[in-house]
């Protein structure tokens, strides 16, 4: 799928993860190029949130082979994809929300002043917070508010913003639209297209919206049962087509559980 | 032109950052000090004698102190989602221990230190069971409350013991009127900046507000409640010694559930709910002044013993309906 020439950011061959007798990946492989968005697409079930536990260090998988910038290898924790520039947005957010914006920026990587009980050093914090913000284009009153005031898409951005903040090369966002009106999802779709332009940064989406991933993505998967059915460049397919795969999946599945019960 | 607008932008952040110390309003410790400053005058005018007396004053800091910083302990665990209801057993238990140790020959500071390090003991039983063998602390301080009031009316066989130690020790440690709120202010700083100032505050703040996203940032959760179990517990502990000096005997009964109750109320009604993810020392301070104040102002204005339980009981949930609608509408003015 990469057709340009470096090492590709991220790359995932034939991974299967089984949580004891089930079978949540079935042999994934995923190509995701250096300043690519790539946007995951399928039901509930299909295995996209355990690829991303995988990605994140989460999980580890059962077998399959993991790339990062062309270096192979397995993804020990959390902290060791983080220390590899892998960040994660998830659905929750993981936000604290009676601190405040800048505080949440910063949390658990602090910058404190010199000295043995290292006390919090909350102006820079503060004025790191609201140049980070700045230089991404989003918009808060004021970086002192505490995250509960804010609405769902700048409680999103603000959990993006933070991922950016620390240094994230590729960053994997959890359904970033989820429960957000077209307005707001327009303010996280434009983010992402910011990032995207400021380069240096590649992202896979886990999406539901299938209009919404063909505007954003460079390139979309379509997962289904812990299977990567359909796999291409957004400018090559469309909504209809799409959900004629996914319509033809979910019958030949209905068929054969159908067959099995006759 | 882009980059003025930035600039104008960016001005109100910075005056508005500047109004408040480290990024925290300080709305909550202003409503509870204005129901402290309305609950003052009133009783000072009812009671001339009331505030500006030396007596009274002392009267006063002897109530404050010890639910004071009791409460502070409280208010850690409470914004970390977690109660401790074993702390007035602890502050009854601690002292034993450290005239236990008084007894056989330890100096008088090795002593308060056996004190206080058989109450974090209790407090590490508290958080252990707590955070390992996931009890809700309410439970596993409920047991631990029990169980160390047993424990010290078995080892002090139900009698008191007068307090050990010289008369500078005891002027230090709660003899001299004024020593117990000199402690529960220096405490207060030290705390406040434990909360606001340090990675340990800001962190019990995040843990409390969002568990799984806290530990999602790595954040080492059971870590910190852990701490401030222990934390909480020798905090009860060394007040009780502070108040076995004041009183120069150590009773098995004293503290108790009354005090510990008096904490939590302290807190809540200073700015700290129940719910955790949010809370303030210094508001836990100056809500156990109102508590203070109430207490001091019905008894200096003769009401009857038997009522007086009745208009304390009111006056806390009259003051706790105050802070908390009033909170709520400045929130609804500020949106």
């Amino acid at each position: 799928m990469a057709e340009t020439g470096g090492p590709l950011a991220l790359q995932a061959q034939n991974i299967v993860k089984r949580f004891g007798a089930v079978t949540a990946l079935d042999g994934v492989s995923l190509q995701l190029a250096e300043g690519e968005i790539l946007g995951i697409l399928g039901d509930n079930g299909a295995g996209k949130s355990t690829l991303i536990k995988i990605l994140t260090g989460f999980h580890q998988q059962t077998s399959g082979e993991l790339s990062i910038r062309g270096e192979q290898m397995l993804l020990r924790s959390v902290d060791h994809a983080r220390s590899l520039g892998i960040e994660c947005v998830y659905q929750d957010l993981a936000l604290a929300n009676s601190l405040s914006i800048y505080h949440n920026m910063f949390l658990n990587r602090e910058i404190v002043y010199p000295g043995p009980i290292r006390f919090l050093n909350h102006r820079a914090m503060r004025e790191r917070a609201a140049q980070c913000l700045e230089d991404i284009g989003v918009h808060v009153p004021s970086v002192t508010m505490p995250v509960e005031r804010l609405s769902g898409g700048q409680r999103q951005a603000i959990a993006v913003a933070r991922a950016v903040n620390s240094n994230a090369r590729i960053l994997l966002l959890d359904e970033p639209l989820a429960a957000m009106g077209a307005r707001e999802a327009g303010l996280i779709i434009d983010l992402i297209m910011r990032l995207k332009e400021k380069g240096g940064l590649s992202i896979v989406m886990i999406m539901h919206n299938y209009a919404q991933t063909l505007d954003i993505a460079d390139r979309i998967m379509l997962m289904q049962r812990g299977r990567v059915t359909y796999e291409q460049h957004s400018a090559q397919t469309s909504v209809p087509e799409l959900m004629e795969i996914v319509r033809r999946e979910y019958r030949a599945m209905r068929e054969a559980t159908n067959g099995g019960a006759a | 032109m882009s980059e003025s607008v930035n600039e104008t932008r960016r001005r109100p952040v910075a005056s508005r950052a500047s109004s408040r110390f480290g990024g925290f309003a300080w709305s909550a410790e202003l409503r509870i000090l204005l129901v402290a400053v309305l609950v003052g005058a009133y009783f000072e005018t009812a009671n001339h004698d009331f505030l500006l007396t030396s007596a009274s004053l002392q009267n006063l800091s002897q109530f404050v102190a010890p639910a004071a910083i009791i409460a502070f302990g409280e208010i850690m665990l409470m914004i970390g989602g977690e109660i401790d209801l074993s702390a007035g057993m602890v502050f009854a238990f601690a002292p034993f221990m450290m005239a236990f140790a008084a007894d056989a020959g330890a100096p008088m500071w090795l002593a308060v230190l056996a004190g206080m390090a058989a109450a974090g003991l209790v407090g590490f039983v508290n958080g252990a069971v707590t955070v390992f063998l996931r009890l809700p602390s309410f439970v596993t301080t409920l047991g631990t409350l029990f169980l160390i009031n047993g424990i010290t009316l078995t080892i002090s066989r139900g009698t008191p013991v007068s307090t050990p130690g010289g008369l500078d020790f005891m002027a230090v440690m709660g003899g001299w009127g004024y020593s117990e709120i000199c402690w529960a202010v220096v405490i207060a700083l030290a705390m406040h900046v434990l909360l606001r100032h340090t990675r340990w505050g800001l962190h019990t703040v995040a843990s409390g507000a969002n568990p799984l996203g806290a530990s999602e940032a790595g954040i080492h959760v059971n870590r910190l409640k852990l701490g401030n179990f222990i934390l909480a517990a020798v905090l009860a502990g060394f007040t009780g010694i502070l108040e076995g000096v004041r009183i120069t005997s150590i009773d098995p009964q004293a503290g108790g559930n009354q005090i510990m109750f008096l904490a939590v109320a302290a807190a809540v009604i200073g700015g700290t709910p129940l719910t955790g993810g949010s809370g303030t020392i210094i508001g836990g301070l100056i809500g156990a002044a109102v508590l203070g104040m109430l207490n001091d102002g019905f008894t200096l204005i003769g009401i009857n013993a038997f009522t007086f339980n009745i208009i304390l009981g009111a006056a806390i949930l009259a003051a706790m309906i105050f802070n908390i609608h009033v909170a709520r509408l400045s929130r609804r003015g500020r949106s």
